[in-house]
């Protein structure tokens, strides 16, 4: 007899666990090293930490080996993770202009002041199959760094301070000043709400829905600023600036008060500009702003376009509209919604059942009292 | 390299946090508090918000039973009282009496529960406005104003499509007079439970980040109409082919050899009792 659901249950989901296992041990293969993954799938583990909302190398690494590269299983264990640990305190508000570029470019300018900087992109390479990454070896790697750096005298720092893009056109009054104005949210640090401890309520305050973005899952956000993009919206985006390096974490010292550097986070910041008819007229620019963790400049983009999309003063889009882009782009609760539908249903079926056959009960009757006058 | 959790997992800064909200549900009856909701390891829509109340309020003496559907070996319920037992190391039961903290998903136990007990339910829309209005800012505006008028047209058009109301499970209620409340998706047959019962309800929704509470002796009555009155789901002449009850919610099953349907007591632990002393136990 086929009735399952009473016992059985304990077991099954034990051995569903050891199976998953096993599908990762079970081949011929080393096995992967969370320093391997941390040095040479930093890309991974760093869209990982910006969607996991922690910034945590080496844990990101190993919830990445843990979860066989599923990126919203590895960002929702960091999340679960991070449930653990108290809230010990807020940076300290950081500028960019003092980020530790690796790379720096402005679509908007030919020459920017302190040079276009390309650093680490695969922009410009041609997405072909590199088979000789098949054997990839200690040897070569070491021959390749010999072939990079010989023959390099020195080479050219570059400075610990680069001016912003769009300081140009704020300065020749081409930008408008004023984003929405902020709503003071109750519990709010130094005016900041945080989205880790309170939850959002609509309309939500700029600084709630940069949090909401910077951890969002990076397709669903790209989803959201492509549609608005492609004309499902009307925001046409420059890029002003985009951003990567190195941002010191600072933090009010516990005893003498002053600023502290406690370490460095890796970030991709994007300036959008995009053209705005103001009400007095008088056409300006405004500013879509993007920063997340780690290399992700997809994500940074998207989220330059949201934010600039969000403040459109009548909105008709959906990517126009706050509530239902900052209610849809958490990985972690879409991913877990999505899947819940696995779970046993018999209840509420077995209700709409009663329903529907009660439905179909009546509407017989009706119809055949129709038929009997007809 | 081993790591150790805080008792019960979450920080607790953030379990004072939960329990303040749950007090401010439980002065509100049916009012849907939002609260900071962190991640754990189960995800999000798999009872994060029951689990986070659970978690918040239990202590070492207490008594935990975990169902799913009305059963206690349920996948998801098995899975759940894992991990609070793994953290909290409190003792659990698949007797309703015994525990004193019942999570459950879908299902209000047969058997009556005490104002000794605590019946957290897992929600996975908080709303029950939702199916008439998608935005949030505008459900708070009409809970604010007490403007059910959408509501209640959308039961009368019900009626005219359907010659019924054809809501199933997740049956809205009035809670106190005053909040139209999404009792979370029991069936029906479990709506009457929630009217002035002994009993403290919690209910958490996780993913969408909110805490409402139905208080003991709290007036809880479904919408309905004078000429539509609700009705509970329809087993009449059907009985429990395990224990023989005939006054339970019931599963309904077909049977692979011969296609024919049968009926087994939705609550596990219920029928179990049955069982075991003949049906004395109600």
């Amino acid at each position: 007899m086929g009735y399952v659901a009473v016992k059985g249950g304990t077991e099954a989901i034990e051995n569903a666990a050891q199976f998953l296992t096993y599908e990762t041990i079970k081949g011929a293969s080393a096995p992967l090293k969370v320093e391997q993954i941390e040095e040479q799938l930093y890309l991974l583990v760093e869209r990982v930490m910006g969607e996991g909302s922690l910034y945590a190398p080496e844990l990101a690494a190993l919830a990445i080996k843990q979860s066989a590269g599923d990126t919203f299983e590895a960002s929702f264990m960091l999340r679960a993770y991070r449930t653990t640990k108290p809230r010990i305190g807020y940076s300290l508000p950081q500028s960019t202009k003092g980020m530790r570029v690796i790379r720096r470019i402005s679509a908007a300018f030919k020459d920017i002041p302190g040079g276009q900087i390309l650093g680490p992109t695969s922009d410009y390479t041609l997405r072909l199959l590199d088979f000789e990454l098949m054997d990839d070896t200690d040897e070569k790697r070491k021959k390749l760094m010999k072939e990079l750096f010989d023959g390099i005298d020195s080479i050219a720092p570059i400075p610990d301070s680069l001016p912003k893009v769009i300081e140009i056109l704020r300065k020749d009054g081409l930008l408008v000043e004023t984003v929405k104005s902020q709503k003071p949210q109750e519990n709010s640090q130094n005016g900041i709400f945080d989205i880790t401890r309170q939850s959002l309520a609509f309309p939500a305050s700029r600084s709630a829905a940069m949090q909401t973005m910077a951890r969002a899952e990076t397709g669903g956000l790209l989803l959201l600023a492509y549609s608005n993009m492609r004309g499902y919206g009307d925001i046409h985006p420059t890029i002003g600036e985009l951003r990567v390096g190195f941002l010191p974490v600072r933090i009010k010292h516990p005893h003498t008060g002053e600023p502290y550097t406690v370490g460095e986070v890796k970030v991709t910041e994007a300036e959008v500009i995009a053209k705005f008819a103001g009400k007095d007229g008088i056409a300006k620019f405004t500013l879509g702003y993007g920063l997340c963790f780690g290399h992700n400049e997809t994500k940074a983009i998207s989220m330059a376009v949201l934010d600039r999309a969000m403040q459109t003063e009548e909105p008709k889009m959906v990517s126009e509209n706050q509530e239902f882009v900052l209610s849809h782009i958490d990985g972690i609760e879409s991913m877990g919604f999505c899947n819940h539908y696995k779970l046993p249903h018999y209840i509420t079926f077995q209700s709409d059942l009663d329903r529907l056959r009660k439905a179909q009960e009546k509407s017989e009757v009706e119809s055949q009292k129709s038929g009997v006058k007809k | 390299m081993k790591q150790h959790y805080n008792f019960a997992f979450i920080d607790e800064g953030a379990k004072r946090e939960i329990r303040r909200k749950i007090l401010k549900a439980v002065a509100i009856p049916g009012y849907q508090v939002p609260f900071g909701s962190r991640e754990l390891p189960i995800a999000r829509g798999w009872g994060t918000g029951g689990i986070q109340i659970t978690l918040s309020i239990i202590g070492p003496d207490d008594t935990l039973k975990v169902i799913d559907q009305g059963c206690d070996g349920s996948v998801n319920a098995v899975n759940i009282k894992k991990f609070v037992s793994a953290v909290t190391f409190v003792s659990t039961t698949t007797d309703t009496k015994e525990a004193t903290v019942i999570q459950t998903r879908h299902r209000i136990p047969e058997e009556k529960m005490t104002e000794e007990q605590i019946l957290i339910l897992q929600v996975p829309y908080p709303e029950a406005l939702r199916t008439v209005e998608p935005s949030e800012m505008e459900t708070r505006r009409m809970h604010g104003e007490a403007d059910y008028s959408r509501m209640w047209l959308y039961l009368y058009e019900d009626i005219v499509k359907f010659k019924e109301i054809s809501i199933g499970a997740r049956y809205p209620v009035m809670v106190n007079g005053r909040y139209i409340m999404d009792p979370s998706p029991i069936p029906r047959w479990d709506i009457p439970k929630l009217h002035m019962a002994e009993t403290l309800y919690l209910f958490g929704a996780g993913r969408e980040k909110r805490i409402y509470a139905i208080p003991p002796y709290t007036k809880v009555e479904p919408l309905e109409f004078e000429d539509f009155k609700f009705r509970v789901e329809d087993f009449k002449g059907m009985t429990c082919r395990r224990c023989g009850s005939a006054d339970t919610f019931l599963d309904e099953i077909i049977d692979d050899a011969t296609g024919r349907r049968m009926y087994f007591c939705s609550d596990t632990g219920h029928c179990d009792k049955v069982l075991e002393t003949g049906g004395q136990t109600l």
